[in-house]
């Protein structure tokens, strides 16, 4: 696919409020630069994440989706990231069945003091999808605009 | 028609050096349902709130975008203007284009683009927003404190001194736990009786706190502020209320034999006992595993003598329901079982002892009245060696992971106080780690090794071998001299890890309290909440959540006390309105949302649906307890038919959202 200098990714990442979003918070506080394409959804915490959402993202023509919650074992509510990393797993291997590259989804746990860190994962992770270029697997070309 | 404002800050600079704020206000304002668009300075100032407010009234705004920092700075603010405008709170959304947009990037055109995009998001959001009303929930103004050892204490005082009824349930027949089995307390060498009798006695007499002794919390049921709690009352065969605690029969009782847990068995007790003199309260209680009476129908002895007519064999367990407001956990700690740990030959010598057996052997009211003798021949031990970390750090399976941090520092308070009372005996430690982190904690170990010439060795001992002399061969390695070493020892005494009281896991399943793999309660948040257990209305005190000494535990049982306080000077708690919420249509009743929800929030109930054509069908639906559910939304994903929904953080709020992202 050919990927010129101009294509730039869209990319939906979901924050829990609790560690994520804070972290995204304290990274922009500390002036940390990380690509322009990165959109924050927030979340009370990553296992609200349906992985409809996802998929969704996907159809509407995201280029990556990335999923950032509290560490294992720091979910604000005890075990919430426990179930996102199972739900997860299994969307996994249902994107790679629909031919969805394993790059383009990704879990992270970001913690509300690792501003540093949220923006290296979204300047390594806008990196990744750009390579790949534009994903038009899923895309839902009826719900274009234009 | 929905009519939506929005509010671009330019925060000073902040926002404005590098997003057109203007524009950003100019291009929302063409997005549809948007009536008013404007930019202001800063919009969390008075002025700038104002301007929301005004244009709340005067455009009739059913929904509010404030694009400015995050929501986790001012979400409170611009909600509490948009209620006195007299709009719904949960009808605002923050469009963060400071510390996600203006703050992280540097090119204007960038940045300008992102921010209309992260507005458009939230505009999208407030389209789908409901206004939704925090619940109202009043407040049982009484505590219940689970475990009556010196953190149970504390808090109930604390508690009670605020004008507040306690009750305190202890499983054993009296209050005080482990602190009345100790005999000194580091770092001060006081004693721990002189400093624990009087706060049981303060306990006993205190007119807002009712003691349940011999007593287990049955059921518990509710919520935070309106637990509903059934107490066991455990037979004790002796009517508290008559019995004056003037000990007769407990000397006439024929049954002499039974193994005293106050002394761990060290010495032995009747079957109708007090457990100690300064017991608090001070009633006899029998035991059934050995009266004669309960067991043969024969003697009734005690029942002869008591002169108040306060014994009562056919007492039945009975059950106490009370209401509580909030809950403190204070179930405390033991010592390990030690039978799994025998190449220290703690079964096979009666020489080889634990520390809080230890405890009792040097307690003025233990088995010898503070005379320490070995415990096989009753001869005094001339030599002495401790044996830390038995069963702590370790990775094994018989071992806990966790250091039991009071070892370190009981075992230099023991081998002080040996030195200190018989100066000839010759006493070893052995060590992985020496750690005193502690007021005055370190100053008293070297206090142990400088003043009082303690042996302290760094290694690990790796048998003890009963010799036929009756002493005691302790083979050992000296990690830092680099030799093997045997001790001919009189008596061995074994720093056992702590592990939490085993009754409370079941307690946990009860208040649905979170526990770690090694069963101690886990706090809210472990630094700054560290009082809280995440389930609402649930508080910790003491060694229950982790290894903790007496300072510690105080000042955590003080801690929670004031939380207690806080939640019961409430007359209504206001709820979190974000909580899930079930469509009982879709609702098949599956039990999917219930098993993930780390709160027991979800119950089910049977409800009647009117179907077409006059049926009347009964269904198990979902029901959300209001007080209970946190809002995480783990149910919404679990639930197979999309009957859960997570309000102010709704699928269709969300997947507009993302829409928006993408567009």
């Amino acid at each position: 696919m050919p990927v010129n200098d101009t294509y730039r990714p869209k990319i939906v990442a979901f924050c829990c409020n609790w560690c994520s979003y804070a972290g995204a918070d304290l990274a922009g506080t500390n002036r940390l630069q990380y690509p322009a394409e990165v959109k924050i959804v927030r979340v009370p915490c990553s296992c609200r994440v349906n992985p409809i959402f996802i998929l969704r993202a996907y159809q509407r023509g995201a280029d990556g989706v990335i999923l950032c919650g509290c560490h294992p074992g720091d979910c604000h509510y005890t075990k919430g990231n426990y179930f996102t990393r199972r739900r997860m797993t299994l969307l996994f291997s249902m994107l790679d069945y629909l031919g969805i590259e394993k790059e383009r989804t990704r879990v992270e746990w970001v913690s509300a003091a690792e501003g540093n860190r949220f923006a290296h994962v979204m300047q390594d992770f806008v990196s990744t999808v750009s390579k790949l270029g534009p994903n038009k697997r899923l895309e839902d070309l009826r719900c274009k605009t234009k | 028609m929905q009519r939506i404002g929005v509010f671009v800050c330019h925060c000073g600079t902040n926002i404005a050096a590098t997003v057109d704020v203007k524009q950003v206000a100019e291009t929302l304002g063409k997005e549809p349902g948007v009536v008013v668009a404007t930019n202001y300075p800063y919009m969390c100032s008075l002025a700038g709130q104002d301007l929301v407010k005004d244009a709340i009234k005067e455009k009739q705004l059913t929904g509010v975008v404030i694009c400015s920092c995050s929501p986790r700075m001012h979400e409170g603010t611009f909600r509490k203007a948009a209620q006195q405008a007299g709009l719904n709170s949960f009808m605002l959304e923050i469009a963060n284009i400071r510390e996600q947009c203006s703050w992280i990037h540097k090119d204007v055109a960038e940045a300008t683009a992102k921010a209309i995009s992260i507005g458009r998001a939230a505009i999208a959001k407030v389209r789908n927003d409901q206004p939704l009303t925090p619940s109202q929930n009043p407040v049982v103004k009484r505590a219940l404190v689970i475990g009556g050892g010196i953190a149970g204490i504390q808090a109930a005082l604390d508690i009670a001194d605020a004008g507040y009824d306690v009750d305190i349930v202890e499983k054993q027949p009296t209050v005080g736990g482990k602190m009345t089995q100790l005999d000194k307390t580091f770092p001060t060498l006081d004693c721990a009786s002189c400093i624990l009798t009087p706060k049981m006695v303060d306990v006993a007499q205190n007119e807002k706190i009712h003691i349940y002794s011999y007593s287990e919390v049955e059921k518990v049921e509710g919520y935070i502020g309106n637990f509903h709690v059934q107490i066991r009352r455990k037979a004790r065969y002796v009517d508290e209320d008559k019995c004056t605690g003037c000990g007769l029969c407990t000397q006439k009782c024929p049954m002499k034999k039974v193994p005293n847990e106050f002394n761990l068995g060290l010495d032995s007790r009747h079957a109708i006992y007090i457990p100690f003199a300064q017991a608090v309260p001070k009633v006899a209680t029998i035991d059934p595993r050995y009266c004669r009476m309960l067991r043969e129908g024969k003697c009734g002895l005690c029942a002869k003598v008591c002169g108040v007519g306060a014994i009562d064999y056919k007492q039945k367990d009975s059950f106490v329901e009370q209401d509580y407001g909030a809950i403190v956990v204070a179930t405390g700690f033991n010592p390990i079982q030690l039978d799994k740990f025998d190449e220290y030959a703690y079964s096979q010598s009666k020489d080889v002892v634990s520390s809080l057996e230890f405890e009792r052997l040097m307690n003025a009211a233990g088995p010898n009245n503070g005379v320490l003798l070995r415990p096989s021949d009753g001869k005094p031990p001339k030599t002495l060696v401790f044996v830390q970390c038995v069963g702590s750090r370790g990775t094994s399976c018989r071992d806990k992971e966790y250091c039991s941090k009071i070892c370190c520092m009981y075992t230099a308070k023991h081998a002080m106080l040996v030195k200190e009372h018989y100066p000839d005996t010759e006493v070893y430690v052995f060590y992985i780690d020496v750690r005193t982190p502690g007021k005055n904690f370190d100053e008293f170990y070297r206090r142990a090794v400088e003043q009082f010439g303690v042996h302290y060795i760094k290694g690990m001992v790796g048998k003890v071998v009963p010799q036929a002399d009756g002493s005691l061969d302790v083979q050992a390695s000296d990690l830092l001299a680099r030799e093997q070493l045997h001790i001919k020892a009189d008596m061995v005494v074994l720093a056992a890890a702590m592990e939490p009281d085993k009754s409370a896991r079941h307690l946990a399943t009860m208040l649905t309290a979170s526990m770690d793999t090694n069963d101690w309660f886990t706090e809210a948040h472990p630094k700054l909440r560290p009082v809280e257990s995440p389930t609402a209305g649930i508080f910790l005190a003491g060694a229950c959540q982790g290894p903790k000494d007496i300072p510690d535990t105080v000042t955590q049982a003080g801690a929670a006390a004031s939380k207690v306080i806080g939640l019961l000077s409430k007359d209504h708690l206001t709820g979190n309105p974000c909580i899930a919420e079930c469509n009982e249509l879709r609702c098949n009743g599956c039990s999917s949302c219930a098993n993930v929800c780390p709160y027991g929030a979800i119950t089910y109930v049977d409800k009647e649906f009117k179907m077409p054509g006059r049926v009347v069908v009964t269904r198990r639906v979902a029901q959300v307890n209001a007080a209970l559910c946190q809002g995480c939304g783990g149910c919404t994903v679990a639930c197979p038919s999309g009957a859960m929904d997570l309000k102010g953080f709704a699928t269709s709020q969300i997947l507009s959202e993302v829409d928006a992202i993408c567009q």
